[in-house]
């Protein structure tokens, strides 16, 4: 009982920054059907500006307190979302019209921009996160669950809530949800179809930023490289709940998260990434429109 | 260029690559042989790739196949190296099939996604099998041997990769030329009109698919003897990057293009030994400016359209088979 709780608490925090990456992923695909392969490392790089911008906050070590990470968080967020924004401006815009293998292999050039650019900038070593977050929490059914998971899970909660109202209730919102249906239509209706898609961009990063803060603190420390494998799956969970639904995203995140802690329990440590990714080949191969997914009749 | 003077830069090239080991010294040596691995591997991936148009961003897994097949087979059972070659291409068109089948029947994107899980997989199988020495890999290879005669010199396997990568490069272009090949293309261009053609997209999609594989585990195999160690560090996602940057420079489904891009691709770090750390970041861009001024690659495959060149540039622009984006984006741009 005690281990089933604690895998469960312990996949939740995972499945959480799953669902915050896979939500970029999927609000992208959704929008200009691009497969971003540089969006695990916008994760990357939001754990690094989160780093950067918490030692100049907790600089003379007097700690961050909560104001102070709130509005790390905060400005990582914007930061790393503009960068994606830019991304989008520079390498995937004037591409839109090519074919979609010149995107992808543009999507892999950011990718491997991104992950150098940081290791020269942060250096190649991990780095410690300056933040040491409590591990109090409380006992439950014999499992340790500490306020730092539940704090994050309810950081990433609030984050999928808002992007829910957003996407639901506003205009901005439902010229996305229009431009994933017909594109040339939106265009046709004076939808400014450019600036809407730059939009997606700057949310998709600026989430997954988030949950690179996130992870930061939660485990510490920092890579240059820790974008590739956690871009992998959140594709994984992405897939899983039926790729350009946000709902499914979320779904597939935290499903993703507490499937890979069981198959860590059963399996050790080393194998949990196989488990991840057979699961995202059964997946492809049994249910490709996922859990949520809408039918896709298009072949391409 | 004109046909004889084709014929002569090809002697000429030949003649060059021969008399190479004379001319430079061990380290040059090395680094060529290397180059011509390099060959080998991205010409197969060119199939994959360049002819099919399918994106394997997973290919550094058939090399470790070939390697780890061709290494196993040696040390633990004490197979000859020519023997251990059909068994390993064999092995590697089946994995190609496993992962192939089921995935080509989807979107081009996903089989991209798939082919990275499926490449990580074979990784870490590799780290955490037995069979496979884990993290340390598989050393003391033997070296193969000729009748009485052991290729253990640089030379002699510069001559051997030599060897497989002119057969290599003669193989794709005999295919690229063929009935199959023109059907890959067909399917690249546009799947619709192909199938409505009688091409069998499934099928040729997975022979494609099965032949990469095939010519990757032939380059991971003589790798194996060559090294006489592997280990799984070889085998990362960087290095099907690196294949696929070289594909991608030289000019996608283009033989001449893909040679060069190989040799470019081994090259240029070496030149480039002063700014070491800044290599992959070089080759992130070069990626993105190729895509965006010079998507056909610098040295483009130049198809045989008949009289009418005109319609040439085009059939290059409108590479891949993603026509309806296209058209909606156009639209919108209008």
């Amino acid at each position: 009982m005690d281990i089933l709780v604690q895998t469960l608490a312990d996949g939740l925090v995972i499945g959480a920054f799953y669902s915050l990456i896979a939500l970029g992923y999927t609000m992208v695909f959704g929008i200009i059907k691009l497969l971003n392969f540089a969006h695990g490392d916008l994760y990357m790089l939001g754990a690094f500006v989160g780093y950067t911008l918490l030692s100049v906050v907790s600089g003379n070590g007097s700690g961050a307190g909560l104001m102070g990470i709130i509005v790390v968080l905060f400005l990582t967020m914007v930061i790393v979302g503009a960068i994606g924004m830019g991304i989008e401006r520079v390498a995937y815009r004037p591409l839109l019209l090519a074919p979609r293998l010149s995107i992808l292999i543009t999507a892999i050039g950011v990718s491997l921009f991104l992950e150098n650019g940081s290791m020269l900038f942060w250096g190649a070593q991990y780095q410690v996160y300056p933040l040491q977050l409590s591990h109090d929490g409380w006992e439950v059914f014999g499992a340790h669950i500490t306020y730092t998971q539940i704090g994050l899970v309810i950081i990433s909660a609030l984050l999928m809530l808002g992007l829910h109202l957003f996407i639901s209730r506003t205009l901005y919102g439902k010229a996305m949800r229009a431009i994933a249906h017909d594109q040339t239509a939106c265009h046709l209706m004076g939808i400014n179809v450019h600036k809407v898609i730059a939009l997606t961009f700057f949310i998709g990063a600026s989430l997954a930023a988030g949950a690179g803060t996130m992870a930061g603190a939660y485990y510490g420390t920092v890579n240059f490289m820790m974008g590739f494998i956690i871009g992998l799956k959140a594709f994984t969970a992405a897939v899983l709940g039926g790729i350009g639904s946000i709902p499914g995203a979320m779904l597939g995140g935290l499903l993703l998260g507490m499937m890979e802690t069981a198959g860590t329990f059963l399996f050790g440590g080393s194998w949990k990434d196989v488990v991840a990714f057979s699961l995202l080949i059964l997946i492809l191969v049994l249910k490709p429109t996922g859990i949520m997914g809408e039918k896709v009749t298009e072949r391409m | 260029m004109n046909p004889l003077g084709k014929k002569l830069s090809i002697i000429l090239s030949l003649v060059v690559a021969c008399c190479l080991p004379f001319l430079t010294n061990n380290y040059w040596l090395d680094v060529a042989t290397l180059a011509l691995f390099y060959i080998v591997l991205a010409q197969g991936l060119n199939v994959v790739v360049g002819f099919a148009g399918l994106l394997d961003l997973g290919y550094a897994a058939f090399f470790a196949v070939g390697a780890y097949t061709t290494g196993i087979l040696m040390t633990v059972y004490q197979w000859s190296f020519w023997l251990t070659l059909p068994v390993s291409m064999a092995i590697a068109a089946v994995v190609g099939v496993i992962i192939g089948a089921p995935t080509l029947r989807l979107r081009s994107d996903y089989l991209a996604i798939v082919t990275l899980g499926f490449g990580e997989i074979i990784r870490i199988l590799a780290i955490n099998l037995d069979i496979t020495g884990s993290a340390s890999g598989i050393y003391g290879i033997p070296r193969p041997s000729i009748g009485s005669y052991m290729l253990a010199g640089q030379m002699d396997f510069y001559y051997l990769i030599l060897i497989i990568a002119i057969l290599a490069v003669l193989a794709v272009k005999r295919l690229g030329s063929s009935r199959i090949g023109r059907a890959w293309m067909y399917i690249r261009e546009d799947e619709d009109a192909a199938e409505a053609m009688g091409i069998n997209r499934i099928k040729m999609k997975l022979l494609a698919y099965s032949i990469g594989a095939v010519i990757g585990s032939l380059g991971g195999s003589v790798f194996a003897v060559k090294m006489s160690a592997i280990a799984p560090l070889s085998f990362s996602f960087t290095q099907s990057i690196m294949i696929l940057l070289a594909v991608v420079l030289g000019g996608l489904g283009s033989i001449p293009g893909v040679v060069l891009g190989a040799v470019l691709v081994i090259a240029l770090p070496e030149l480039l030994r002063s700014v070491e750390d800044w290599r992959y970041l070089i080759f992130g861009v070069a990626l993105v400016a190729m895509m965006l001024f010079r998507p056909q690659g610098l040295w483009p495959a130049r198809y045989d359209t008949g009289k009418d060149s005109a319609h040439e540039a085009d059939t290059l622009r409108t590479e891949g088979s993603d026509r309806d984006v296209q058209l909606d984006s156009e639209k919108c741009n209008a």
